[in-house]
């Protein structure tokens, strides 16, 4: 096709190209970005997978808003489903049982939502862990951090807004433990909750209030915050994994066009094709077994989407007898000690890269990512972080565990207590081991090579084993690290010590203080000087590019 | 002309009286709290062939006339709903002690059953094996629906997939449980249920819930496969698990081509 329209000069491709160009300039915007370079790596496009997630949402959401409506007015059921017919309910309930029940393509819809909601969630949370653990939040992405930070707060307040708008009795239930929850938090609580339900709970405003935020606000700010997060990602270029050839200064991958217009566009439709497919398949949220609300009713089982499970599960793991009591008022602890512990988890997430960057002090740009292990101190404070969050979300289904591995529901609970202190003390430790064993193991194959079984017994009679040195493209990811070392209390122009100096040299020198250095030039060729006559004749090594890199934006 | 007395001064007058009202305040007692009436007269037969049964297998924990022991409750008075439904289940004989007896396969034939039944309501009247026109399945569903939410649905789930109690207690799962067992569990409260008795749910209120457990069981959720039913943990487990990892598969599998 193309070249039948290239053949002839001004054919209708080219002329209308030609048209919108002289207009609009759009040749240079297609330029910079056609060009703009992109590594691959599985492990990068998780946050696509958030983004056509994103997009699913607002495709399904957008059928539903035609049909879902955010009234509380009270009706009597008359649809298709046999055990609510005549039932009194909110014209939200009703219309909710309708799309799922008279209305074509309704329900299919209704699942896609939720699951694409899920798993929305649930990318943006392991694109967060990549990004952690690779240390991409690190200078110049601190702000993009915070960005990513936001999206996932507001994908969690998207997500709670829409569990609630069905006026099911789960989403009435999850509404309550978050007007108590409100209600206990002391001297504004009650005010807060009474101005939230327009009244005493429910109300019958409160349908009509979620629904603006979930399909206004909270949309607009998402889509907001996505701009900004690309912009940002446009702006600094994307990072990359060590490798021959890949520096902080430059970025080693395939142009946009037409290599990552194709794949992501492919990606986009495997993905909402796995949400279609389990959509299809698979009951979600089946709000015709909950029933109306009613707030005298609550069903065993009661629990928020996943990721607000973690917050469901700080209230139960939260101790009961803990409430202090300031002349006639209670502070209820029960509520309040879950609600700060996740507060003060939320602000050291967003915190981290500057609280990492306070103490190692480093002001250079990084565009090559981390190997987890080559920063054993932070992968082992995100191994205690996630541990951290992980008991709090498992600790939200005691119950279902208590009943399906036939336990008592109280020793769960307990463990889950013990197990919320102790967990992320074990993660640490036993990461920051593993993290500093594998760097040594590293150390060992890029100064000896690997171990091949082979025993050779040489002409003097000595036997020993051959070593096949890696190649020059694993040595790189071997070596190429950075190695940060404590820093020294010094004073400062004052002369003098400052209080902060000593915090951060105690800081850093938990970080830093067991490191395993990289293997240097000197070393490396050292020993390889020794080894020389067991090697198997092979090019020796070095650390230096010779493959000719796909393609480098500078 | 030897006066006749009349009839309510005759001698045996009073015993009729008092046998009347006996047997009307008793009766009309025993017809209103026993609306529910097994058809079939348990025979002496029966009841003698149930000790039987009863002294070989029940009797070493709840006593050798039903009296209770150190192991066991009594059973006097807990009616042939309860050991049709404790024995029905498999629960009865125990296996071993614990927060509460599991559901096991059945040990004994259904008139063996029966018999021990009828043993047990010898003892003392009690709440009986429910007739079958509540057991049908024919009345509302969402009545049935709604005192289900309001009374059962905080332990058994809103469909009655089960929930967890304390201290390793549990509402068991009432998927495929038959009507009748249902019935029983809610006329004699077994182990850590309360008793729904027929002030409280009126036979034809029990016979509605059975309605809508039925409509559960026979109906497959319309959404596709239901994950357990058991709520959003199984959703975020099956998102986790199933959906992220094809979704990592693929991206692996896009991130390799250009290797």
């Amino acid at each position: 096709m193309s070249t039948a329209t290239e053949a002839k000069s001004g054919g209708f491709l080219s002329g209308t190209a030609n048209y919108l160009d002289e207009r609009t300039s759009i040749a240079v915007a297609v330029k910079t970005f056609g060009r703009k370079i992109f590594p691959d790596h599985w492990s990068f496009m998780l946050g696509e997978v958030a983004l056509y997630s994103f997009v699913v949402l607002v495709l399904s959401g957008t059928f539903l808003t035609f049909f879902f409506q955010p009234s509380m007015a009270e009706v009597h059921y008359d649809g298709s489903y046999a055990p609510l017919k005549g039932a009194e309910m909110s014209i939200a309930y009703a219309s909710s049982l309708d799309i799922s029940f008279d209305i074509r393509g309704g329900l299919i819809m209704r699942q896609v939502h939720h699951w694409a909601a899920l798993l929305f969630v649930s990318a943006a949370g392991l694109h967060m862990m990549r990004v952690f653990f690779t240390g991409a939040f690190r200078k110049p992405r601190e702000l993009n951090w915070i960005v990513g930070f936001v999206l996932f707060i507001l994908g969690m307040a998207a997500g709670f807004s829409g569990y609630s708008l069905p006026d099911d009795l789960l989403s009435g239930n999850g509404l309550r433990i978050i007007d108590g929850m409100v209600k206990g938090i002391p001297f504004i609580g009650t005010a807060i909750s009474s101005g939230l339900f327009g009244g005493e709970f429910p109300g019958t405003e409160i349908v009509a209030r979620l629904y603006s935020v979930h399909i206004m606000i909270v949309p607009a700010l998402i889509i907001l915050f996505i701009g900004l997060h690309l912009m940002m990602v446009v702006i600094h270029k994307h990072t990359h994994y060590s490798g021959p050839g890949k520096r902080d200064d430059n970025v080693v991958g395939y142009p946009l066009a037409p290599v990552y217009v194709a794949k992501a566009g492919g990606f986009f439709f495997l993905v909402f094709g796995v949400i279609m497919a389990i959509a299809a398949t698979f009951t979600i949220n089946p709000i015709w077994n909950y029933g109306p609300y009613d707030p005298s009713p609550v069903s065993a089982g009661t629990q928020p989407d996943w990721y607000i499970g973690w917050l469901d599960g700080a209230l139960r793991l939260a101790p009961s007898n803990l409430d202090v009591n300031i002349g006639e008022y209670t502070i209820p602890m029960g509520v309040m000690l879950p609600l700060i512990v996740s507060l003060v988890f939320l602000a050291a997430v967003a915190a981290y890269p500057f609280i990492e960057n306070w103490v190692t002090q480093d002001k250079r740009e990084h565009h090559v990512l981390d190997r987890p292990r080559n920063a054993p101190t932070r992968t082992a404070i995100g191994a205690a972080g996630a541990t951290f969050y992980a008991v709090l979300w498992a600790g939200a289904s005691t119950d279902l565990i208590a009943i399906n591995f036939q336990v008592s529901l109280n020793s769960v609970l307990t463990t889950m207590q013990i197990l919320l202190i102790i967990g992320p003390i074990i993660a640490y430790w036993v990461t920051k081991r593993a993290c500093l064993s594998l760097q040594r193991k590293d150390r060992e194959i890029a100064l000896h090579g690997r171990e091949t079984g082979r025993v050779v017994r040489l002409p003097h009679g000595e036997y020993i084993e051959v070593h096949e040195p890696v190649d020059e493209y694993e040595l790189w990811k071997l070596v190429d690290f950075k190695d940060y070392q404590p820093t020294m209390v010094r004073p400062n122009k004052n002369g003098k010590i400052t209080f902060g100096t000593r915090i951060r040299a105690a800081v850093s020198k938990i970080y830093f203080e067991d490191r395993i250095a990289p293997v240097s030039k000197t070393e490396f060729e050292l020993a390889h000087h020794e080894h020389a006559p067991a090697i198997e004749e092979k090019p020796a090594a070095k650390p230096k590019a010779k493959r000719k890199p796909k393609a480098i934006a500078k | 002309m030897n006066q006749e007395k009349p009839l309510r001064r005759r001698p045996w007058a009073a015993g009729l009286v008092i046998f009347l009202g006996l047997a009307l305040s008793g009766g009309g007692y025993a017809a209103a709290t026993q609306a529910v009436k097994t058809e079939e007269v348990s025979t002496a037969d029966q009841i003698s062939e149930g000790r039987n049964l009863f002294l070989a297998n029940c009797a070493s924990c709840h006593g050798t006339n039903g009296e209770g022991a150190i192991g066991g409750p009594s059973l006097i008075g807990v009616g042939a709903a309860s050991v049709d439904f404790q024995v029905g289940t498999g629960r009865m004989p125990g296996q071993a002690s614990g927060p509460q007896l599991f559901k096991k396969p059945l040990q004994f034939t259904q008139e063996q059953i029966s018999a021990m039944a009828a043993y047990v309501a010898s003892l003392a009247p009690g709440p009986a094996i429910p007739a079958d026109e509540y057991l049908a399945g024919n009345g509302d569903p969402t009545h049935g629906g709604e005192l289900f939410r309001i009374n059962c649905a905080m332990c058994h789930n809103a469909v009655g997939a089960g929930g967890a109690l304390t201290q390793g207690k549990f509402a068991p799962n009432l998927n495929g449980v038959e009507a009748k067992h249902v019935y029983e569990a809610m006329v004699t409260g077994p182990q850590n249920m309360p008793v729904f008795n027929d002030s409280n749910l009126t036979p034809e209120d029990k016979a509605d819930i059975i309605t809508y457990l039925k409509y559960v069981d026979d109906n497959q959720s319309v959404g596709g496969f239901e994950l357990g039913a058991i709520g959003p943990v199984a959703e975020g487990l099956f998102t986790w698990v199933f959906g992220f990892g094809f979704i990592i598969a693929i991206t692996v599998w896009l991130g390799a081509k250009s290797n």
